[in-house]
């Protein structure tokens, strides 16, 4: 015959492989699919009872959803049992036979035999689809009003269901609610609970009309608080744990924004949070709800100050998992009672050593949001040895929060490089791409301090190069302030004596070493180009590192050290200036990561074409704007003119005039003349000025100089300063 | 919201599922698998609520089965907890026999 679900269970528990298992199992299936095609009566629940099992296994079942409606509609309760269960777990809405199942469940549900409507109830309740749920809420608010507690139960858990299904039919069970909290039944109580927390919730009338079950939800919780043992309900020796957290939630939503509310469980929840038992998980649930409950309603202060401390209590609990809601509840009321939470920081600290890694998170961001101005250097000591010792998942989020609270609360500048250091050389591998920017703006920023960070910086990288964000920091302030370095000027410690030779090995060492990132060594290498105005004995080496990377694989490598090959050659007389030293940067956003409005230290190469000649014609050159030899020329009228370039046979000559018509604007005739063999061509003067300054540049008289002085190009420029003061003027 | 619960054994089989939102059955195998390693690799100084996914999974340990309910950010986990043996001595006072020698209770 059919084999009984029990001898299939142990059938399969004997299989040794998966695929063993898959072979029992559809050698099974096969069986009971001739046995449905059978049409066979007696046996088909067993069948149904084994397809269910084998599908909890995760094996496919639907052939078996038809058969399910068979038993459905069998009177044998035997058979209707399994048949909703197997509809609960096999049909919802996707499949279209489930409408097939409303008529049986309407007439179920005005079954004779309580167990069968209460099968119907849960069924439906569990999958009904917003078809079924339309045609047969009626029938729902019917049994609602029952005084069959165990029917009445379920049909508030199927209300339920049917809101969440078909939002529109609340209105109708609003009626069938007047009388559901006068229930002695908990099974009746507490999915009534459920059902009135579902209807505030999705409806803001709904809310405001129940708060007046406030004062009944408040003596029914005192009553399982004060009532003596009561068998049916105890757990641990609290009776009926589940309805009171069920009541504590419902009453945070009534209590919430709602003042007489509040203050009408204002004293229940003191007396629970007093009272309640701690010595055993149950108090402690209990204990939860109703902090968080306090929390989230207009409590007064005492009543606030009271559920702090209780989670401050919680922390010093043996109980993992109390300290763990302990964590996550006042990381959630750290922000509104700030200074109540402050109390217990030296326990949140502790919790940074906890083993488990959910607590050890949550104390690092509590940790983070109780830095103040008062306690920075303590907290920030236990937060580095934390950084120290904590797993890789956290460090670059507590590297982060450091760099943030050092930056807010940083009681002088040196503790602030010294904690930065102290970052970088401890977690430098994980500090987040955009700290690096951020610290050379700081670094740059601390002028008196450039010595210490430099010399801190060289000896750190000294012996390991890896950390990217810490070499890159290092490099971009060697390259600075190596002059500082050399010259042992430190003040605030012992001055280390470091060559300038040696300061060049290190950067050589991160330009070679396999370990450095492209943009690491682009740091590196700007770094050693900078260091040739600042160093005295070493521009030959400079020099010939710079040229060696001229032709390096690294595309951005070669770019710069083309450039700065340029500079040494063609135009080394521009070289101090663009390399000097960065001047203090302006913060463009003060949250987050900063925007720099300078570059990393980077200063950007001029640049210099030169265009080639057509046919044998010397190449004219471009004077471009940011050309330092040219800075500053403006004077005050009554200058003499002034020879303002000259050289490789070019020279121009500048006059100056004031303009008849705006005593503010100059007028500057320039004369380009040309004293080589060849003729210039494309000649193109251009000019910048100050900000505050207005230039004018008229059409010169032609691009071509002709050789050997024989002719000029004129233009001329007029430049406005609108502060200028007037000759008479200045007289007054 | 309770979304599943489970009972799951150390070498990963299912002893028993529910799911109370729709999840494709394919997906329901290799969530188990990945529930029961979860706890797996947990050690006893950890506490008994997991982050996962978007839900938070509330687990037990008896004796060689593990029960795991999945839960949103709505629940009490304690309360949950305390559910979870709640269960367990309901299936004692039915299958008394059975499930203590099992599940190790005393």
């Amino acid at each position: 015959g059919v084999v009984p679900i029990s001898n299939l269970i142990r059938t399969i528990r004997t299989a040794r492989t998966q695929a063993e298992e898959r072979e029992m199992i559809q050698k099974e299936c096969a069986a009971i699919r001739s046995s449905f095609r059978e049409e066979d009566n007696t046996y088909r629940c067993r069948n149904v009872a084994k397809l269910l099992y084998m599908h909890m296994l995760g094996y496919p079942a639907h052939f078996g959803q038809l058969e399910c409606l068979k038993l459905i509609a069998s009177q044998k309760f035997t058979d209707k049992r399994i048949g909703y269960l197997g509809a609960m777990l096999l049909l919802d809405e996707r499949q279209d036979v489930h409408l097939l199942m409303t008529n049986c469940i309407k007439n179920d549900l005005n079954h004779s035999t309580q167990y069968v409507q209460g099968l119907a109830l849960c069924t439906l309740g569990c999958m009904g689809s917003s078809e079924m749920c339309r045609d047969l809420a009626g029938e729902v608010e019917k049994l609602l009003k029952t005084s069959n507690s165990y029917l009445r139960k379920k049909a508030a858990l199927c209300a339920v269901h049917v809101i969440r299904k078909v939002p529109e039919l609340m209105e109708m069970f609003l009626p069938a609610t007047k009388n559901l909290l006068n229930e002695k039944n908990h099974g009746v109580l507490h999915t009534s609970v459920v059902l009135l927390t579902e209807m505030c919730e999705r409806s803001p009338d709904m809310l405001a009309h129940f708060r007046k079950l406030v004062p009944q939800l408040v003596r029914i919780l005192k009553n399982l608080i004060m009532s003596g043992y009561s068998p049916e309900h105890d757990v641990s020796g609290i009776s009926d744990p589940f309805l009171q957290v069920r009541i504590l939630r419902l009453l945070r939503i009534l209590g919430r924004n709602d003042d007489d509310s509040s203050e009408a469980m204002n004293d229940i929840l003191a007396q629970v949070a007093t009272n309640t038992e701690t010595s055993k998980n149950v108090g402690n649930a209990i204990l939860y709800e109703t902090v968080l409950t306090i929390m989230d309603i207009k409590s007064e202060s005492g009543l606030r100050v009271l559920a702090i401390n209780i989670l401050g209590r919680f922390l010093l609990n043996n109980d993992k998992n109390i300290r763990y809601v302990a964590l996550t509840s006042l990381l959630k009321t750290v922000q509104t009672d700030h200074n109540a939470v402050q109390r217990h920081r030296s326990t949140i600290v502790d919790c940074l050593k906890d083993l488990d890694v959910s607590i050890k998170r949550r104390a690092m961001e509590l940790s983070f949001a109780l830095v103040n101005g008062n306690n920075v250097r303590g907290m920030m000591k236990e937060l580095l040895y934390f950084l120290d010792s904590c797993e890789p998942e956290f460090k670059a989020d507590c590297a982060s929060g450091i760099f943030l609270a050092a930056e807010k609360y940083a009681p002088s500048k040196r503790w602030h490089i010294d904690t930065i250091m102290r970052v970088l050389t401890t977690a430098g591998s994980y500090v987040r791409d955009d700290a690096v920017p951020n610290l050379i703006q700081l670094i740059t920023n601390s002028v008196e301090m450039h010595a210490y960070t430099v010399q801190r910086l060289y000896k750190a990288i000294l012996g390991d190069y890896s950390q990217q964000p810490l070499v890159q920091v290092a490099s971009w302030c060697i390259g600075e302030y190596g002059d500082l370095l050399v010259s042992g000027q430190c003040e605030e410690e012992e001055p280390i004596q470091v060559t300038e030779d040696e300061v060049l090995d290190i950067l050589e060492s991160v330009l070679i070493s396999n370990m450095s990132a492209s943009v690491t060594r682009g740091y590196a290498l700007t770094a050693i180009m900078k260091l040739s105005t600042r160093f005295t004995c070493t521009v030959n080496r400079i020099k010939k590192v710079v040229s060696i990377y001229g032709s390096s694989i690294d595309v951005e490598l070669q770019q710069r050290a083309v450039e700065y090959n340029a500079l040494f050659k063609k135009y080394d007389h521009m070289r101090p200036a663009l390399l000097e030293r960065m001047p203090v940067m302006e913060k463009v956003t003060t949250n987050g990561p900063a925007e720099i409005v300078q570059t990393n230290g980077e200063t950007e190469t001029a640049v210099l074409e030169t265009k080639p000649p057509p046919s044998g014609l010397q190449p004219a050159n471009q004077v471009t704007e940011t050309d330092p030899g040219y800075a500053g020329f403006l004077f005050p009228t009554g200058i003499p003119s002034i020879t303002a370039y000259n050289k490789n046979g070019l020279k121009i000559d500048f006059t100056f005039e004031r303009s008849n018509t705006n005593p503010s604007v100059t007028v500057i005739t320039i004369q380009a003349s040309n004293s080589t063999e060849l003729d210039m061509t494309d000649f193109v003067f251009q000019a910048a000025v100050p900000k505050t300054f207005q230039l004018q540049l008229l059409s010169p008289s032609s691009s071509v100089i002709p050789a050997f002085n024989s002719g000029t190009i004129t233009q001329v420029i007029k430049v406005l300063n609108p502060q200028k003061v007037s000759d008479s003027k200045k007289n007054c | 919201m309770i979304k599943f619960f489970l009972m799951v054994n150390k070498q990963g089989q299912t002893r028993l599922s529910r799911y109370y939102e729709h999840v494709e059955i394919n997906k329901r195998t290799m969530l188990e698998a990945e529930v029961i390693k979860n706890c797996l690799s947990r050690s006893k100084d950890e506490c008994s609520f997991i982050e996962y996914k978007d839900f938070k999974l509330v687990y037990r340990q008896y004796a060689a089965l593990f029960i795991v309910v999945g839960i949103d950010q709505t629940e009490n986990e304690m309360a949950v907890y305390e559910l979870i043996h709640n269960f367990v001595e309901v299936l004692d006072k039915y299958f008394s026999r059975v499930v203590s020698e099992t599940l190790n209770l005393l």
